[in-house]
């Protein structure tokens, strides 16, 4: 099976601050790969990475066997790849709407052009209306102010937001922080219907949702791979338990 | 009406949404109010007599084509030029050259303004715009007066003194001088950059200069490069300020440096802020409260800057959606 | 190479960069800690220009006009502080320019108003306009007196800053505003404190520049931008940079003025060179700024702690 994300040897340093250390990952096609990792382990660092925001110090990034370590962001997007962030990252001053049909116009490879309406573009209202029915909100939504949104609302927005035009690898930065056990739950299924369709991979923190979701985990501690395995190897890991699990319980 | 919520959609309850909708209505409707009047200034004035205030509207719709386009930069994109009036200064500049070169053909003349400024806008945007908040300001500041001090170096165009223009613009047996004609041929320019304002923030491109300008990470997320539609946005603005700068050539037949200074860059922010930044009449309306100031309150007192200045922090601090802001009560 | 004539420029020069040092350490300070940009800065250096000139023409001392103008610029900055610009501190850079141009507005008029369209020249005390020899250069007194009170002021405040408690609180409350006020340091007497001493130390500018250029109206309004173009190249916040790049425009500026029309002169006709030579030494002024803004964007001597 071919690979949707490979990563060889990347390293970044803040300063004297080693944050990513000989960081390598083999994500295939079509898996949900979860990496777990205690506060401050360098999950941030390493998908900001991923998707071009960070420059490594060293290593590479390959995503279906292209190298892209050198490319920028928007051209990371162009290929394919989308990502969520951990604080949210949205448009606070534009509508619901125009945040969804900001990322449709991207992936439909629309150079925005001077003169065409969006406001009264039928066909745009409508796709971002089926872009909000994905993540069960619903389309009367689309007018409100982004920064009238609820946080869970803005957490469900940003994941619409990512999944819009069906990217082929979805990079989730704790798509549930500070969502109440109800709204976790719902994010849980909408995550599992992702399952097969396309490659994600997941930084969560909430346990009980990454082992459910996940067909495999990487774990880093201090910026370094500490293991790799499915939900059950990972349980049973001596070493997953000593540096992370046991520092939790 | 417009409206920007799709009917089967459209909440029963007006959201704050829909009440930005309202005002921005009302501002466009307020701009063909404005420019149906303006279209009456002169047949009214010269009615009473009283040509001289057509010339001071006349410099005001001058003033704000300039200022429209810096309200687009600065509205749309929030990029904060403290060097837009060097292109005000290199249209003026381009036509006076021309002139004093004999070529008084204004399609010749036009093309160099145009040229010229996009350019000019191309370059130093391209530099400029690598930078954020007050490096960019300080950048723009730095490239408007490296012009600004190459025309006062150049003695040959008049240096310091500046360059008085004997020829206007001919196109073919037009002659863009002429002072009744030369009126609604601002008049129309205005219209077209306010309307085509109007339009573009409603447009794709829009909507990605306001992204750009609230959350630039999400833009670059989606797969936008923001740097180059500010890129093109940069451009488009010069070139329309520029285009000020050769209708104002044509009406005063002078151009001097001083119209490139940093003063008169702030000037400019000046008119953006006190009509209103992001609304279609705010530059119209910020530049007709400039020149009325000045012309009134210049007759009245020679120290009318002082009450200026005092108007200006006051309404910096007090009404920050400027006049049309009040007006239409939107908000920013 | 004439050697006096080289040496009287590079005094020039330095002098200048030093003025120049004096209004960027305020207009950085100002910047650093409150986030604030000043186009009002050059105010300062306006009226305590005004207000020695009167002083001195009236009592025919010099001295007497540094010793009142000072006490009374810094009232001016304690006043411009209180009554405007702490309400800017949190605004946006944008309302920050407007405010300080209609301060600008303000002042020019006032100054207008008061003294007169015309500027002022200031009549140097006799014991200054002599002529002074250092190893068989001759240079002017007052000039050499001007770099000697610049460089002092500079090494006093660079003192003041590093060793002293009341500079640990500066720093403190430019590298962190909360901590500082969480440590008990009234962030808001600190912020005028250090407009104030900007203040002041711009109207030391302006006295100094006085007796050669004379005071006039809108005399603040070119050289605040050459300030701000200091700072930028400097490092926003830092007094290091801020030195270190006013030297280097002031010489630039100064050493291109005095050189660039003779160097043209090679090439083009002496009318020609005589009048871009001038405006060809301030272009470089801005073309070394950009260039420091692609190469270093946060300038040379960015402060440690931001
Ligand atoms: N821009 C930066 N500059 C300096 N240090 C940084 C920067 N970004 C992150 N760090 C540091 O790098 C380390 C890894 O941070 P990162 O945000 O990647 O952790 P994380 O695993 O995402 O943590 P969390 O679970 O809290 O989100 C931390 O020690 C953090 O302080
Ligand atoms: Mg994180």
């Amino acid at each position: 099976m071919s690979l949707a994300l490979e990563v060889r040897d990347l390293n970044k340093f803040f300063g004297g601050l080693h944050a990513t250390r000989n960081v390598s990952m083999a994500v295939p096609k079509g898996e949900l790969h979860a990496v777990i990792g205690p506060n401050g382990a360098g999950k941030t660092t390493l998908i900001s990475q991923l998707f071009g925001e960070l420059r490594p110090n060293s290593g590479q990034v390959l995503v279906d066997g292209r190298d892209v370590t050198h490319r920028p962001v928007h051209e990371r997007a162009g290929l394919g790849m989308a990502r969520s962030f951990q604080i949210t990252t949205l448009v606070r001053d534009l509508s619901v709407g125009e945040n969804v049909i900001l990322a449709l116009l991207a992936r439909r490879g629309h150079a925005g052009r001077f003169w065409r309406r969006v406001d009264r573009n039928a066909e745009l209202q409508d796709a971002a209306g089926l872009a909000l029915a994905r993540i069960g909100m619903d389309p009367s939504h689309l007018p409100r102010r982004v920064s009238d949104l609820s946080h869970g609302e803005q957490r469900l927005l940003e994941l619409a937001i990512a999944l819009v035009g069906e990217p082929s690898l979805i990079l989730l930065d704790e798509p549930m922080a500070g969502l109440g056990s109800e709204e976790s739950r719902a994010m849980t299924r909408l995550l599992a219907q992702l399952k097969g369709k396309t490659t994600v991979l997941l930084v969560e923190h909430d346990m009980e949702a990454v082992f459910e979701l996940a067909d495999r985990l990487t774990v880093l501690v201090r910026g370094e791979v500490v293991a790799v395995g499915t939900p059950d190897q990972i349980r049973n890991d001596e070493r997953v338990r000593e540096a992370y699990l046991g520092e939790d319980a | 009406m417009p409206n920007t919520i799709p009917a089967r959609a459209r909440p029963a309850m007006l959201t704050s949404r829909a009440v930005q909708a309202r005002a921005a209505d009302r501002d466009l409707v307020a701009a063909f109010v404005l420019l149906a009047l303006l279209a009456a200034t002169p047949l009214v004035l010269s009615a009473f007599g009283q040509e001289f205030w057509t010339d001071v509207v006349l410099r005001a719709m001058i003033l704000a084509i300039a200022a429209a386009s810096l309200n687009f930069l600065i509205g749309l994109g929030g990029l904060v030029s403290l060097g837009h009036a060097a292109f005000l200064g290199i249209g003026g500049y381009a036509t006076g050259i021309l002139a004093d070169f004999d070529i008084d053909n204004g399609f010749i003349q036009l093309a160099a303004v145009l040229g010229a400024s996009a350019l000019f806008a191309l370059v130093t945007g391209m530099v400029a715009l690598r930078t954020k908040g007050v490096h960019f300001i300080m950048i723009t500041l730095a490239f408007a007066q490296m012009v600004y001090f190459t025309m006062i170096g150049l003695r040959q165009f008049g240096g310091d003194d500046g360059l008085t223009i004997n020829y206007t613009s001919m196109f073919g047996g037009f002659d863009l001088g002429r002072k009744d004609t030369l009126y609604y041929v601002v008049l129309a320019v205005l219209a077209v950059v306010m309307l085509g304002y109007a339009r573009l923030r409603k447009s794709d491109f829009g909507l990605l200069l306001k992204a750009a300008k609230g959350n630039e990470r999400r833009v670059s997320a989606v797969g936008f490069d923001p740097y180059r539609y500010r890129l093109a946005a940069y451009v488009v603005a010069g070139m329309t300020c520029a285009l000020a700068g050769f209708l104002d050539a044509n009406f005063t037949s002078f151009v001097t440096p001083g119209s490139m200074s940093w003063i008169t860059s702030a000037e400019l922010i000046f008119i953006v802020i006190v009509g209103g930044v992001a609304t279609i009449c705010g530059p119209i309306v910020g530049a007709l409260v400039f020149l009325l100031i000045e012309e009134i309150m210049g007759g009245v007192t020679v120290y009318w800057h002082f009450w200026f200045g005092l108007f200006l922090i006051a309404i910096v601090l007090f009404a920050r959606n400027g006049l049309v802001g009040l007006l239409t009560g939107g908000r920013r | 190479m004439d050697t006096v004539l080289f040496a009287n420029q590079l005094l020039n020069g330095i002098q200048l960069g030093l003025i120049l040092f004096l209004l960027a350490a305020g207009l950085s300070l100002v910047f650093g800690i409150m986030d604030f940009i000043n186009l009002a800065h050059g105010v300062f250096y306006m009226i305590g220009a005004y207000v020695c000139a009167s002083i001195a023409i009236a009592s025919g001392s010099f001295v007497l006009g540094i010793v009142i103008a000072l006490p009374v610029t810094l009232a001016f900055g304690l006043a411009a502080e209180w009554l405007i610009v702490r309400h800017f501190y949190k605004r946006d850079h944008l309302d920050q320019v407007l405010a300080t141009f209609g301060m600008v507005l303000c002042a020019d008029t006032a100054v207008k108003y008061f003294w007169g369209p015309q500027g002022l020249s200031v009549p140097l005390p006799a014991w200054l306009s002599g002529q002074i020899s250092l190893a068989g250069v001759t240079l002017p007194g007052y000039r050499l007196f001007i770099t000697v009170v610049a460089a002092a002021v500079a090494i006093a405040l660079w003192q003041v800053i590093a060793r002293t408690r009341v500079g640990m609180m500066v720093r403190a409350s430019a590298s962190n505003e909360e901590m500082a006020r969480a440590l008990g340091i009234e962030t808001r007497m600190v912020f005028a404190l250090v407009f104030a001493i900007g203040a002041v130390l711009a109207a030391i500018a302006g006295i100094m520049v006085a007796p050669i250029t004379g005071a006039s109206i809108g005399m603040g309004n070119q050289v605040v931008i050459l300030a701000l173009v200091v700072i930028i190249i400097g490092g926003i916040g830092s007094i290091f940079g801020a030195f270190v790049a006013a030297i280097g425009v002031g010489l630039i500026d100064t050493l291109g003025r005095a050189y660039l029309p003779t160097i043209l002169g090679a090439v083009f006709s002496p009318s020609v060179a005589s009048s871009a030579g001038p405006s060809l030494a301030s272009i470089l002024i801005y073309v070394t700024m950009t260039l420091v803004l692609i190469f270093r964007p946060s300038g040379l001597f960015p402060p440690a702690n931001r």
